[in-house]
């Protein structure tokens, strides 16, 4: 394959199926590795779509700063672009982040504002927010309420999937923007009648929602539940267990967020497998491990160890 | 019939700072109104007036959203979890 540049590279990831994983030879899964990306993750593709359509909209000139509220991969991939692009950028992140977050963020130029670590990204939306009206000239492209976001997976990952898998049955993301289960959702409803779109929520230490008002919660605006068939919630404990065992079964190095996707997807399968049906399930690898490799998780004697190493810390 | 329930730190104040407590009820809503006996007013911060589930509020029968199940009506088994937390932004991966 050969591109015209590095952001012209975005996408066209590998599907591979999972021998080991899968339970059976009726009932496969299927990685869609987005770590294959250029700076690694999945919001490759958002955030370039979402500058590409702000600068055709005349939002974003040359120059312009840049404001958006993350929890990492968004930020970076906004910031690489915007280093090729000639835009400055800030980044407002929860403090509780891992330092190799922090470290690439820098290393493309990004200017970091840390939110406190209680309420995690919901607060980090909130001080964006605050800053994006004390600066009418920043232009926030805000992931969590951008239709480009899932408009990206509209028009790019959900094509690719069926491309590769026309059987398709059943499609696992990870539910954070909802961006990616947004848009990919849509694509395959309007052409895999049956298709089942599951998200799997990630469920955090009680650090995290501690000081949360149950009347201040935040849903996205991208969310659309009709296009789901159904959300589960996945605790640290099976993240950090799924994110070892896919190392360790099938050799896929994948962050903690993608744990917590393959048990969804694990769970989706054992309920086809009981039922007897026969079962095409795509889960998305969002990143690799290497920016969680500071937390021990990968080379802790037990998940139990793994587990504690990441206490605290926001993994999705 | 035992069903545990996990109380976010928001709710403990009505659960003396219990992270879990059991409930008894064939459905959500009467599990809800069986805390609501012993944890007076737990009930309130969790469905408004027209009987529906709060907005910022989810709850998950042994870790699947109930909004997919059937919602207030979803039946219950002896030894199921439940889960409420309020509603976050993911992770913005």
């Amino acid at each position: 394959m050969r591109y015209d540049s590095p952001l012209a590279a975005v996408g066209d990831t590998p599907l591979v199926r999972l021998p080991r994983l899968s339970p059976s030879g009726d009932v496969r899964i299927w990685a869609k590795l987005e770590d294959r990306n250029p700076t690694g993750s999945v919001k490759d593709r958002p955030a370039l779509h979402m500058i590409e359509q702000a600068e055709k909209a005349g939002r974003l000139t040359p120059g312009c700063m840049i404001l958006e509220p993350t929890s990492g991969n968004t930020g970076i991939s906004l910031a690489m672009a915007a280093r090729l692009k000639g835009y400055r950028i800030v980044c407002v992140m929860p403090e509780n982040t891992s330092e190799e977050r922090r470290q690439l963020l820098a290393m493309w130029g990004a200017e970091i504002i840390s939110s406190p670590a209680a309420g995690g990204s919901n607060t980090a939306v909130r001080v964006a927010k605050e800053l994006a009206a004390e600066h009418p000239d920043w232009v926030m492209l805000y992931q969590y309420g951008n239709p480009d976001n899932a408009g990206a997976h509209y028009a790019t990952t959900g094509p690719e999937i069926l491309a590769d898998l026309p059987g398709i049955t059943h499609f696992v993301a990870g539910l954070g923007t909802t961006g990616t289960l947004m848009g990919v959702g849509r694509y395959l409803r309007e052409h895999v009648p049956d298709v089942r779109i599951v998200a799997a929520e990630p469920r955090y230490d009680d650090l995290v929602y501690g000081l949360r008002n149950l009347d201040e919660g935040f849903v996205p605006e991208l969310y659309d539940e009709t296009v789901l068939t159904t959300r589960y919630s996945v605790g640290s404990e099976d993240a950090v267990r799924r994110t070892r065992e896919l190392l360790a079964e099938e050799g896929i190095f994948a962050g903690v967020s993608t744990g917590a996707v393959l048990h969804a997807a694990l769970g989706v399968a054992r309920k086809a497998q009981r039922a007897g049906e026969q079962a095409d399930i795509v889960f998305i690898v969002a990143d690799g491990g290497w920016k969680y490799l500071s937390t021990g998780l990968y080379t802790a004697p037990t998940t139990e160890a793994a587990v504690a190493a990441l206490h605290g810390q926001l993994w999705a | 019939m035992a069903i545990e329930v996990r109380i976010p730190t928001i709710l403990r104040t009505h659960t003396d700072g219990a992270k879990t407590v059991q409930g008894a009820g064939a459905t959500i809503d009467e599990l809800f109104k069986d805390l609501d006996s012993r944890h007076p007013g737990i009930r309130e911060r969790l469905i408004d007036d027209g009987g529906a589930l709060r907005r910022f509020v989810n709850v998950y029968l042994n870790d699947e959203d109930v909004r997919f199940l059937a919602g207030l009506g979803t039946e219950l088994a002896d030894g199921d979890n439940v889960t409420i937390l309020p509603a976050v932004a993911g992770g913005a991966r």
